[in-house]
């Protein structure tokens, strides 16, 4: 089953790369989604069925604005300090705990952290994410948990999980 | 009125693009530059694209653009992370303004 879904996501995807309705290229298309879906399959989320609740695509597109938004304001923080003639930097890894338990889930909140001002995820070994923060703004663990993953871990855990 | 868009849109992404420049040359160390390199240079690429979306309408080249910003967004948050995982491995200190270091624990 999960053959099928990476078959036809990398199917749409190539349509809509090439964006050509002609059999020849839906032929050559078709090659490519199937050996994509037999080298990347056993990667994929292994309860497809999700796809079909559509609950799930309502959190998706608030989970997108809250993302995009978080993503200006990052690149306004990095402006600011840029610009700024002191710099004002205080940098540091913080190690920082996650409820999710996928990895695919994992995987997405590190790259939406990644995007979020002043924030890149290091690495994630079991429950813990080490994030380098550009300006740690408090020594509280449990502060600065709720800073960095609050804004998105509920909408994830409602996503995938 | 789409040309407008589309060149608001351009200008925009071109200055996040030099703030980011500017930020790789003057933020102290590699993790620091890191930071600048992700987030201006990302979202400024993803502003032209857009405006390169607006500009060709629902059209061949429209919809390409339109297809890369996910995929940019994907690339560019992995190869950061990959990046700054291997400067760590690599035995790159952090710099002199750095207070804290949780990850020197993890991975003795």
């Amino acid at each position: 089953m999960r053959y099928v879904a990476v078959f036809i996501l990398s199917l749409i995807f190539w349509l809509l790369l090439t964006f050509r309705f002609t059999v020849p290229n839906l032929i050559v298309g078709s090659v490519a989604a199937v050996i994509c879906s037999a080298i990347f399959a056993r990667y994929y989320f292994h309860n497809v069925y999700k796809f079909l609740q559509p609950h799930r695509y309502f959190w998706f597109i608030i989970y997108l604005f809250i993302f995009v938004w978080e993503c200006i304001k990052a690149n306004f923080d990095v402006a600011y300090r840029v610009l700024h003639p002191a710099m004002p930097i205080r940098p540091g890894i913080v190690k920082v705990k996650t409820t999710l338990k996928s990895d695919f889930a994992k995987m997405l909140l590190a790259n939406s952290i990644t995007m979020t001002p002043g924030t890149i995820s290091v690495d994630i070994i079991d429950d813990n994410l080490f994030i380098h923060w550009i300006y740690i703004r408090s020594e509280d663990p449990e502060v600065y948990t709720g800073m960095i993953t609050g804004a998105f871990e509920k909408y994830i855990k409602r996503i995938i999980e | 009125m789409n040309n407008m868009i589309s060149l608001i849109f351009i200008t925009i992404g071109i200055t996040f693009n030099l703030l980011g420049c500017i930020g790789i040359i003057r933020l102290p160390d590699t993790y620091n530059r890191l930071q600048a390199a992700t987030k201006c240079v990302t979202l400024g690429c993803c502003s032209i694209l857009l405006g390169v979306c607006f500009h060709f309408g629902f059209s061949d080249a429209g919809i390409k653009a339109l297809v890369a910003i996910p995929i940019l967004f994907f690339a560019s948050t992995v190869g950061a992370h990959a990046l700054i995982r291997g400067t760590y491995h690599f035995g790159i200190k952090l710099g002199e303004r750095s207070i804290k270091d949780d990850y020197k624990e993890a991975v003795k």
